[in-house]
């Protein structure tokens, strides 16, 4: 199996700090001995809540925050090794699309200086005909014109700065793609825009895709195999088609049961999970999803899960998973 | 696909500018000060320096129109040259104050930790003294004079500009775009330099427009403690200081110095204030 | 009776001799006890639509004409006063987001009350005996503590929570919901979503759902109205309006959403974007994406014609 990207036992807390003196009162624990990995060419979803710690993860594999144990290897080599020199040079393989198309641009640069930022900080240099042909060539990538190359941010719809965004990230020829809930700012119809041109591009530059989203009917909709996590950890590792037929993990199905479809259902009642995620803050031992599992029982409070092979292909972390996975 | 609305943001600026009445009183007073300034030698009746002990501290006539100090020197000659010492001593001592100011305030708003402590504290203690006493300090211990006033007054004003863009930068430091660049392979410099600074450089522009105002009043007040400028030199302040000694005999050699000097001030403070209503709207706009 | 009745609603604003319409000629009806969602992308004009309703359209510079009938008055038409005593006692606003709505000074068990006090005659012990019963039917935990809570202290499904306490506490007859639950976790979109099925559907409180989310509006509604940069475009029954649209719009906005067990490539896109308040095109406001697009369509707004009895469409294909 060629693997891209290989994360092992990746943890990151941050302290929290409280009184008159912001000594250390205790520690959010917002990725838990997080491992799996991503095979080249493939689309791997991260699906949760909030508080599941998909954002926080998404930084960690390309080291924009720092792990607190755990390693991370990109195509073989261990990127947590890297000097800050080693690190730059690295970064052009892997890039990352952003959630909010409406601060990722300096409001003071142009699409086209923000663009041409890219290779000036990595010394790739240009000369005048040269930029330009390549940056138009970025822009038209992805569905935007010279035009909208000199506007400035404010003056491009939310779906074209999120396409300026993608550009931006195509711009160094990366390998692998961080997507950061890419369309959650968006609208319906454009969202569909941007999937599109998505799935293009990486046929086109033969991606892969690490896709953040809290839209479970979208990530199983663009995506190869999906995680599942909840507060900082794993539940369940599944293939896409495997969430809506088969999933494993009683949190799994409650997302599942709670995706609302467009066929009308008014007279049914609404499936629902209890509770509301509680805060990562000092968490009791045991499996994290214990307090709102309807499966629970005395061992999920006293030991937590580790993550075992499912054999339709997968993994779950859950003492009573809901098939038998032995075999 | 949408077409972007195509007006340049400069455009758009001196649009909403030249509809400002404020801005535009506050421009004219402005120019009228630098043009002053400028063209002070071919704009003096007479010498500034020209004495004339027959005509001491007359009043306003034909041939002088604003009078006459006690040395029978035309006031409006000096009034006019002294736009000069305010104009010039009024920018330059701001300029100090804010280079001073944006380097120790993004290096605290940057950084974090231990260095924000010691910076923010230090800019805190110079804040919390008023400019006159650290100018007077400063002149006790330079010497006075008018480059010695432009160091101290530029000395004294600068906790502003510190806090102003440090606070700036802390927001700004976690935005998206910061980000972003971060994940391109930007250096701390490049991060700095050529995005939060520049993003973070507005508020600085206004405050020092109206910091000039306050720059030129320090240093009028310094002149008139005898500091500033030394004579000849007209610096407006000065003469104010030395006509109080003929306040009922010639009262207008304070007078018409102090109109001047409230103009000048009036200008800055408008075009201030102009800048912030339109950085206002224009940012309302950009919320799309 | 009409219970409630919306005839050919505009808000016009006029700014440096350009004017805006960013509703324009919007008509439905609901009755009694019925769901009614309005459903549309961001520039629809469904939140302006909801605020319009209840009197809080921002006057500045904008004229509301038409009429919304309901019962026996005309909501444009009667005093402030009058619309102040409807507003908050028959007709309950749930504003968009529940961070900002709830006051952050004040414990929330409070607001509740002044909720109930405001329109009602009751002492505080009453009102606040009531607060705690309208908590426990919501399914808020630990009520007595939570009442003692500041919003800030809340998650945001407990927020909402209370935001629709307040909105239910005084039996209003119309109950109208802006986005409530766009801001809040799948799982708690659900808990939420199920609340208003069993305390409006159940005690025939009339519901008014404004989303973008198609699949929210499945779940709970009887009716939907799809909106279009500020028009109507489709309206009727859901059963309908989803399985069969009439509508290019309706259509190919159902297309656009990710539904599980899609093939990968099935999903659609809608070329271009909403346009913008400023520059509606002529004759059809769609008419710039529409792939059936006519001559006619550039120049001539279509009406709502009764398509198959179920379905009002405004479209020139039919």
């Amino acid at each position: 199996m060629d693997n891209i990207v290989e994360v092992d036992n990746l943890s990151v807390s941050f302290d929290v700090r409280g009184g008159l003196l912001l000594r250390k009162i205790g520690s959010v624990q917002a990725v838990n001995n997080v491992s799996f990995s991503i095979r080249r060419g493939e689309v791997l979803g991260v699906v949760g809540e909030s508080g599941c710690g998909k954002s926080t993860l998404a930084r960690l594999i390309l080291r924009l925050i720092e792990p607190s144990s755990g390693k991370i290897r990109f195509n073989g080599n261990d990127i947590l090794k890297l000097s800050k020199n080693e690190l730059r040079k690295q970064r052009r393989h892997m890039q990352m699309v952003f959630q909010d198309p409406f601060s990722v641009m300096d409001p003071l640069y142009t699409v086209f200086r923000s663009l041409n930022e890219a290779f000036k900080i990595n010394g790739i240099i240009h000369t005048p005909e040269e930029r330009l042909s390549t940056i138009n060539g970025l822009l038209e990538m992805v569905n935007l014109s010279p035009l909208h190359g000199h506007s400035y941010p404010h003056q491009l719809s939310g779906g074209q700065k999120q396409r300026a965004d993608i550009a931006r990230a195509l711009a160094l020829s990366p390998e692998f793609l961080v997507l950061d809930e890419p369309t959650a700012a968006l609208d319906v119809s454009v969202q569909a825009q941007v999937i599109k041109l998505l799935d293009e591009l990486k046929e086109k530059m033969n991606l892969t895709f690490l896709f953040i989203s809290h839209d479970l009917s979208l990530v199983s909709y663009f995506c190869d195999r999906i995680i599942v996590m909840y507060l900082g950890n794993i539940m369940e590792i599944l293939p896409a088609d495997a969430v809506s037929k088969k999933p494993c993990h009683p949190y799994t199905k409650a997302l599942t049961d709670n995706i609302f479809s467009t066929i009308p259902n008014k007279e049914n009642s609404i499936p629902v999970l209890e509770g509301e995620v509680p805060t990562p803050f000092n968490l009791p031992p045991g499996c994290v999803f214990a307090s709102r599992c309807n499966k629970v029982k005395s061992l999920c409070h006293e030991e937590a899960p580790l993550l075992r092979d499912v054999p339709e292909g997968g993994q779950v972390a859950c003492h009573y998973p809901l098939f038998d996975i032995s075999s | 696909m949408l077409d972007p609305v195509h007006e340049s943001p400069w455009i758009v600026i001196f649009r909403r500018f030249s509809s400002n009445k404020m801005g535009i009183v506050g421009t004219v007073l402005i120019l009228l000060l630098v043009l002053t300034a400028i063209f002070a030698p071919w704009l003096e009746p007479y010498s500034f320096k020209e004495q004339n002990i027959n005509l001491m501290n007359s009043a306003p006539s034909a041939e002088h129109l604003l009078g006459t100090d006690e040395f029978g020197r035309d006031l409006l000659s000096r009034i006019i040259r002294g736009a000069r010492i305010s104009f010039v001593v009024g920018v330059l001592s701001v300029a100090i104050s804010v280079l001073i100011g944006v380097i120790v305030g993004a290096i605290a708003g940057f950084y974090g930790g231990i260095v924000d402590i010691v910076l923010t504290t230090i800019a805190d203690l110079t804040w919390s003294m008023p400019a006159i006493l650290i100018a007077l300090l400063l002149v006790a211990v330079i010497g006075s004079g008018l480059e010695s006033v432009v160091i101290a007054i530029g000395l004294s004003y600068w906790a502003e500009y510190a806090r102003l863009i440090r606070g700036q930068i802390l927001s700004l430091k976690s935005a998206t775009f910061i980000e972003a660049t971060r994940s391109l392979g930007a250096s701390d410099a490049v991060i700095l330099f050529k995005h939060l600074i520049p993003n973070s450089i507005f508020p600085i522009i206004v405050a020092a427009t109206i910091g000039i105002g306050n720059a030129i009043v320090l240093e009028a007040t310094l002149g008139f403690l005898g500091m500033g400028a030394q004579p000849p030199t007209p610096s407006w302040g000065a003469m104010m200081s030395s006509g109080t000694a003929y306040l009922f005999i010639s009262p207008w050699v304070i007078i018409f110095p102090g109109i001047a000097m409230m103009l000048t001030v009036l200008g800055f403070n408008l075009f201030g204030d102009a800048l912030i209503d339109i950085l206002d709207v224009k940012n309302g706009d950009s919320k799309k | 009776m009409t219970f409630l009745k919306v005839t050919d609603l505009s808000v016009e604003f006029t700014n440096n001799k350009k004017s805006v319409t960013p509703i324009n000629g919007v008509s439905f009806e609901m009755k009694a006890g019925e769901v009614l969602g309005v459903v549309g992308e961001t520039g629809s004009g469904k939140s302006l639509t909801a605020q319009s309703i209840m009197g809080l359209t921002p006057l500045v510079g904008g004229q509301v004409s038409g009429s919304i009938q309901f019962g026996d008055k005309d909501l444009l038409t009667i005093s402030s006063s009058e619309m102040q005593s409807i507003r908050g006692a028959e007709i309950s606003y749930i504003p968009q987001n529940p961070m900002t709505s709830l006051d952050p000074v004040f414990r929330v068990g409070d607001q509740i009350v002044e909720g109930i006090r405001t329109h009602q005659k009751m002492s505080k012990k009453d009102a606040k005996q009531l607060t705690l019963d309208i908590m426990e039917e919501l399914h808020i935990p630990s009520p007595r503590q939570v009442y003692m809570q500041y919003p800030h202290q809340l998650s945001g499904g407990l927020k909402q929570r209370i935001v629709i306490a307040i909105g239910l506490v005084t039996n209003p007859k119309l109950l109208i919901a802006d986005e409530p639950t766009t801001a809040l976790d799948v799982t708690v979109q659900a808990q939420i979503m199920r609340l208003f099925k069993e305390h409006t559907v159940a005690k025939n409180i009339s519901l008014l759902l404004i989303t973008h989310d198609l699949g929210v509006v499945a779940q709970v509604c009887d009716k939907v109205a799809v909106m279009y940069a500020g028009n109507l475009v489709e309206y009727g029954d859901i059963n309908s309006i989803f399985g069969k649209p009439n509508h290019p719009y309706t259509q190919a906005l159902i297309a656009c959403i990710p539904t599980m067990g899609m093939i990968k490539g099935d999903l659609s896109a809608i070329n271009g974007s909403v346009p913008n308040a400023g520059s509606y095109p002529e004759g059809c406001r769609f008419h710039t994406r529409c792939p059936y697009i006519k001559s006619q369509c550039k120049t001539e707004v279509p009406s709502m014609k009764s398509l198959s009895g179920e379905i009002l469409t405004a479209c020139h294909l039919y």
